[in-house]
């Protein structure tokens, strides 16, 4: 029997999330951005095992799996991005997607 | 089985810390991935042998290589300079202290939970199969749509138009491709 | 009767609202035909009223229309009221009948115009403002047709207006009548804390009452209200503004700078005549100051070049008549003097108008000349207004009111022998340089031939004030040559007579003197300036010349007195304190705006970090809460 206490589980996934949450906010590089935020949705998607593990229900493990989905869906339209944005700026620096900015 | 999860654990946050302190993208990834490992073992600890596998399967098996297709096609491995130059050390102070108060908010959050321990019964894929297939049947075919309007997306998205140009103009060739289409 | 008086100014005043609105619609033909009509209905009302007035007098020789309840706060209450009486009535004649004369000259001078609306459209509201001016029985109401002359005096001088100079002029009038408006208010402030009412008759029989001769108070407000005269009738010391208001047009200067406005300032003292009888120290003053600008005037109008400016200086010269005939109680004489002006003087301006219009716009009499054959008309209009106005003997009007004038100088209570001295030379003076003007502008050699010949709308106005001219003094003469009273019988009720002291010298013996001098002034015109230019052709170069031409130096002084010093504070204040309260308001929104445009620089990490500081600070919250 696994006897680990819940909040120690919550408290790893939510170190992952910051991880991830660090990673976002520190990196310039786009492909790190999106692995970035890969690293939360794991993380969030951990949440949903944990509990579902808690109340000995499924229901977590769908949601997981719903989640997995979005974030297949998720990956592919925004490594798509990325390639257009680098076959129009021919660099990955997220700096330099500022168009929308306010010109004064 | 406690000292499982806990060295899992252990390797699941030291390969995540090295992934996004990464400077080469390949190895990121790569520490990345040996990070969905050890998260995948810790699910298999908790009961959810289905998602274990699932996770293996799809997040480290499709995504982290679409990934690494994705960063070998563009060629941009191998630019340790430019990676050094971005990420001096004073841009992680204020990213970190941020998530340390997060941090904090959470554990004060969770000193008001009643204290249970894990139950850790397995739960076995037939089971999930069935709650997919009846409770949230609406919820799997929508999935469905939504992975389906992915790939669309991403086809139009990723889609460039050839330009075709006559050997006369061959010269300019650069400046056009250059332009924003 | 009552309410065709109210509508004698009111025709004008809605003239002025149809071709304020809807002037620039209208077709040349239909805006001449509205200004012009308006005044017209209104010289046809005061015909019948001014008739029936003088045939069937009516109760206490007055009408009095009371119109509406104007307003009532803090213990004052005014209405809208007019007040028809025998002085009044002879302004409105004057202002009604010579207005409408020059709306219908107007319809052909300022034909080529673009302006042709607005030129009528500002002379119907003076011609109404005017009419409320006289008409009105309470001093607020008479304030009200005095500034609406102001400002219809400042739109009609600068009424061409792409040019610069005309502004400055228009400026110029403004400010300095402003300040005699000025002094005119505090004057009404006064009388107002002392009676608590603005009603003319009431003030004027509680001034009788309470205030003794002399008393400071009565000295007060009537030096006040002169103030306020002075400004408006271009007297010393407050005359600068009328020669530079010849920047209007010819049909202004003959409306507003001859026969009416520049008379506004005679009307006051006229109507309030009871206060200057308290304050004879000011009613001396008034008169003094009449002797000296006629004298200064006079001398200022030998030297100048420019056609209008002569006749300028020949207004503010006889409106020193008028306040001099004011000044030694003489009331109905100067009154009778702005008549028999008002005709001669409007003629005179027009007349001069036709002559600058025919020789395209050119202003100086000494590139005119030998005009009388080319342009008859006007020659003989011009010549019958000029003898007027020179007072030629015995068969010009301006003989018999500024005879009458001379004597009440020497004869009357408060006369003085050096005031009618003064007079006198003043006369010769005004001989000399009319006729001057007659002959460089008429006789002698052509310089500049006439190209365009007036029409008939701008003679026929002549014509008739010419004829004007010549009879209207028939209604007043002397003792000597028929005692005709019928002008000062008619002003009896209203203007006290004058009570003259009867010395050794008789009239007759004045009006030879006077006689004499206005022909001499003549002969000596025509010798300098006709048969031997020669002789004067070293003063016109000469210095004391330039100082006449000048005016005196008046405009310098007041310069280096006034303009100068506001002029220099106004530069240094440029960027003034005050500004930068307001201007600090607006810079601190700009760098506000700089502030927060900083944080929208498009780059997502920003954006993410702001999201991150966002759910930080609201987990926080919502922790602790």
């Amino acid at each position: 029997m696994v006897t680990i206490p819940v909040e120690i589980q919550l408290l790893f996934a939510a170190l992952l999330f910051l991880m991830g949450l660090i990673g976002l906010l520190v990196r310039r590089n786009v492909i790190f951005i999106l692995m970035s935020i890969e690293i939360m949705f794991n993380s969030a998607g951990m949440v949903f095992v944990i509990a579902g593990s808690y109340w000995a229900q499924v229901d977590g493990q769908v949601m997981f799996i719903f989640m997995l989905t979005v974030t297949a869906a998720e990956v592919s339209v925004g490594l798509a991005l990325i390639l257009q944005m680098f076959h129009h700026f021919k660099t990955l620096d997220a700096d330099k997607l500022s168009n929308l900015k306010d010109t004064n | 089985m406690n000292t499982i999860f806990y060295i899992a654990a252990a390797v699941a946050l030291i390969s995540t810390g090295l992934a996004i302190t990464g400077r080469n993208a390949i190895h990121a990834l790569l520490f990345l991935i040996v990070s969905l490992l050890a998260i995948s073992i810790i699910f298999y600890i908790l009961g959810a042998p289905f998602i274990a596998a699932l996770e293996i399967i799809i997040y480290a098996g499709a995504v982290m290589v679409l990934f690494i297709f994705v960063i070998m096609m563009l060629n941009v491995g191998m630019e340790r300079e430019t990676e050094n130059r971005w990420l001096r050390p004073r841009m992680w102070i204020v990213p970190v202290i941020l998530s340390f108060i997060l941090l904090i908010d959470f554990i004060m959050m969770m000193k008001g939970m009643p204290h249970h321990a894990i139950s850790g019964r397995i739960i076995p894929p037939k089971q999930v199969g069935i709650s997919l297939f009846s409770t949230y049947l609406l919820g799997a075919e929508i999935a469905g749509m939504l992975l389906l309007a992915g790939i669309v997306g991403a086809y139009h998205l990723g889609r460039q138009k050839k330009k075709v140009i006559h050997r006369f103009l061959q010269n300019e060739d650069d400046e056009i491709n250059n332009t924003i289409q | 009767m009552t309410i065709l008086l109210a509508l004698i100014p009111i025709m004008p005043l809605l003239g002025f609202l149809i071709l304020a609105c809807c002037g620039s619609r209208m077709s040349k033909q239909m805006i001449a035909f509205t200004g012009a009509v308006s005044v017209g209905i209104s010289v046809l009302i005061t015909l019948i009223t001014g008739l029936a007035f003088l045939v069937t007098p009516p109760a206490g020789n007055v009408v009095v229309v009371n119109l509406w309840q104007w307003f009532s706060t803090g213990g004052l209450a005014l209405s809208i009221v007019f007040r028809l009486d025998a002085l009044s009535l002879v302004f409105i004649f004057v202002i009604t009948f010579i207005g409408f004369l020059i709306h219908v000259y107007s319809i052909d001078f300022m034909a080529g115009d673009e302006g042709y609306a607005r030129f009528f459209a500002y002379m119907n509201l003076f011609v109404g403002s005017m009419l409320i001016l006289v008409l009105a029985d309470n001093l607020l109401l008479l304030y009200l047709g005095w500034e609406g002359v102001g400002l219809c005096s400042y739109l009609l001088i600068g009424f061409w207006y792409r040019e610069p100079v005309n502004g400055y002029a228009a400026r110029k009038a403004f400010i300095i009548t402003r300040i005699g408006d000025t002094a005119m208010i505090i004057g009404i402030f006064l009388l107002f804390v002392h009676f608590h009412t603005l009603d003319i008759q009431l003030l004027m029989q509680q001034a009788s009452s309470e205030w003794g001769n002399g008393s400071p108070l009565a000295t007060w407000a009537a030096l006040l209200l002169l103030g306020g005269a002075l400004g408006k009738s271009a007297q010393l010391p407050l005359q600068t503004w009328l020669p530079d208001a010849m920047a209007g047009p010819s049909p202004v200067s003959a409306l507003i700078h001859a026969a009416t406005m520049v008379t506004a300032g005679v009307y006051l003292i006229a109507r309030t005549h009871v206060l200057f009888e308290l304050a004879p120290a000011i009613q001396t003053a008034v008169a003094a100051i009449g002797a000296l600008t006629l004298l200064l005037a006079g001398f200022s109008a030998l030297a100048q070049h420019d056609l209008k400016r002569v006749l300028a200086y020949s207004t503010i010269s006889q409106i020193g008549y008028m306040f001099l005939a004011l000044g030694v109680g003489a009331w109905s004489a100067g009154i009778f003097h702005f008549m028999v002006h008002a005709f001669f003087k409007a003629l005179l301006f027009l007349a001069g108008g036709a002559v600058i219009f025919a020789l395209n716009e050119e202003h100086d009499i000494f590139k005119m000349g030998g005009l009388r054959k080319k342009l008859p008309v006007i020659f003989w209009t011009f010549l019958i207004g000029s003898s007027s106005l020179a007072a030629l003997p015995l068969i010009t009007a301006g003989f018999y009111s500024k005879d009458q004038i001379l004597w009440f100088a020497w004869s009357a209570g408060n006369g003085n022998p050096w005031l009618w001295a003064a007079g006198l030379l003043g006369a010769f003076i005004t001989s000399m340089y009319t006729f001057r003007l007659v002959f460089l502008v008429f006789f002698g050699d052509m310089v500049t031939m006439p190209e365009h010949h007036p029409g008939r709308l701008m003679l026929i106005p002549m014509i008739i004030l010419a004829f004007f001219s010549l009879i209207a003094g028939f209604i007043e003469l002397p003792e000597s040559m028929g005692h005709v009273q019928w002008f000062s019988k008619l002003l009896d009720p209203v203007l006290p007579a004058v009570n003259t002291a009867h010395g050794r010298i008789p009239e007759s013996f004045f009006q030879l003197v006077a006689g004499t001098i206005s022909l001499s002034g003549i002969y000596l015109a025509y010798r300098f300036y006709l048969k031997q230019p020669y002789l004067t052709s070293s003063f016109n170069e000469s210095r004391i010349s330039k100082f006449l031409y000048k005016g005196w130096g008046f405009d310098r002084v007041y310069d280096l007195l006034f303009v100068n010093p506001l002029v220099w504070f106004a530069v240094r204040n440029k960027n003034d304190f005050i500004d930068l309260f307001t201007s600090a308001l607006a810079r601190a929104a700009f760098y506000g705006n700089y502030l927060l445009s900083i944080t929208q620089n498009g780059r997502i990490r920003w954006y993410v970090m702001a999201f991150v500081i966002g759910i930080v600070f609201m987990l926080t919250i919502f922790i602790n809460l």
